[in-house]
């Protein structure tokens, strides 16, 4: 224990890093504010979520700085459910597959949005908008 | 026995350090022991909550309903302008960032021994805490009374949505509650010196609870609002 004195590191490497991610936020923000759709969306997204999460586990968690003994048992665990994610994921897929082929529910089906229900704007300020309806 | 002497000469890096500080009985984490419980409670964490994201992936895929446009929903108008979509989401993510920030600085003037810096930073970082629960109260509200969104129907499309939604941003609210409480508790005691002697890894600990609630937030960010 004496041989560690603590987590100390110039402060610099705080302020990038914060910095690094408000710009992965931001990015991931665009992401959705350009409306990127498909296969982009999902690579951009989780790109940018996993160096978000990458630099506070490494750096604000400390976790790079840290010695092999205490990473393998924070990163070690979680990797089992990595299989377990990709095995209710496959599962999932077959399940909705049987749904839509077998039970006959609507494969084009679209979703509903406040616009729909509310009609364009409740509060009133959005006359303009209701009117193209 | 030179083999003691050597592993006591220092201690070895990478898998040697590893194979090392697993051997023979002694002290395996070279680390204060509240640190090794800390890092342990937030890999139990982390099972939960990728239990609810693994939950939320299965209903997601298997429900043959249209899933409710994120986008839409969480749309809000700013000073009467048209609804910008996901924009107090973006706002919070941005907020629990700068509490990270905040938080990592804190931990850096514990170790310096600079008390005044590192109470007003804990200090900051439990206000953006609470902003982020304010913010995330007046979402629910929104969607609750305004939406007419609840744990087992929406107007908008699969019912699932409201049981997901509530169930992970709630937990994940009363994270960041707690994380509050306990920032606030270790803050007060900072201001009175009570770790002058016991040294000051509480703040890092109390740390890699808040920056671990930050990294959740990163992952529902990604998952419930923008896929």
């Amino acid at each position: 224990m004496s041989s560690e004195a603590g987590q100390q590191h110039p402060l610099g490497i705080y302020y990038k890093i914060w910095i690094l991610l408000f710009v992965l936020s931001g990015f991931s923000y665009a992401v959705d504010f350009y409306e990127v759709q498909g296969a982009m969306r999902w690579t951009l997204v989780l790109l940018f979520m996993t160096l978000k999460a990458g630099f506070i586990a490494a750096i604000f968690m400390h976790v790079v700085w840290e010695r092999m003994a205490l990473v393998a048992t924070i990163l070690g665990p979680p990797v089992v459910l990595l299989l377990f994610i990709s095995f209710m994921a496959i599962e999932g897929n077959y399940t909705e597959n049987a749904r839509f082929s077998y039970m006959g529910h609507d494969r084009d089906a679209i979703a509903l949005t406040p616009e729909d229900l509310h009609g364009g704007g409740h509060d009133g300020e959005e006359h303009g908008e209701e009117a193209e309806h | 026995m030179s083999e003691a002497a050597l592993t006591q000469a220092g201690p070895q890096e990478g898998m040697d350090g590893l194979v090392d500080d697993w051997s023979s009985d002694k002290q395996t984490y070279h680390v204060p022991w509240g640190k090794a419980m800390m890092w342990i409670f937030l890999v139990s964490d982390t099972f939960i909550f990728t239990c609810f994201l693994t939950s939320y992936l299965h209903v997601r895929l298997t429900t043959t309903e249209p899933w409710p446009v994120q986008g839409a929903i969480f749309a809000l108008s700013l000073f009467g302008s048209d609804p910008i979509p996901l924009i107090l989401i973006a706002l919070m993510t941005f907020i629990l960032i700068t509490s990270s920030g905040t938080m990592a600085l804190a931990v850096n003037m514990g170790y310096r021994k600079d008390k005044e810096k590192a109470f007003w930073l804990i200090c900051a970082t439990a206000f953006f805490g609470l902003c982020f629960v304010g913010m995330q109260m007046f979402e629910w509200s929104k969607l609750i009374l305004d939406e007419g969104i609840r744990p087992w129907t929406n107007p908008f499309g699969a019912a699932q949505f409201g049981s997901i939604f509530f169930m992970i941003t709630g937990f994940h609210g009363l994270h960041v509650s707690g994380g509050v409480i306990y920032l606030m508790w270790v803050a007060l005691r900072v201001r009175r010196g009570y770790y002058d002697e016991k040294g000051y890894e509480i703040i890092e600990i109390v740390g890699l609870y808040w920056h671990f609630v930050d990294l959740v937030w990163v992952f529902i960010f990604a998952f419930f609002y923008l896929l």
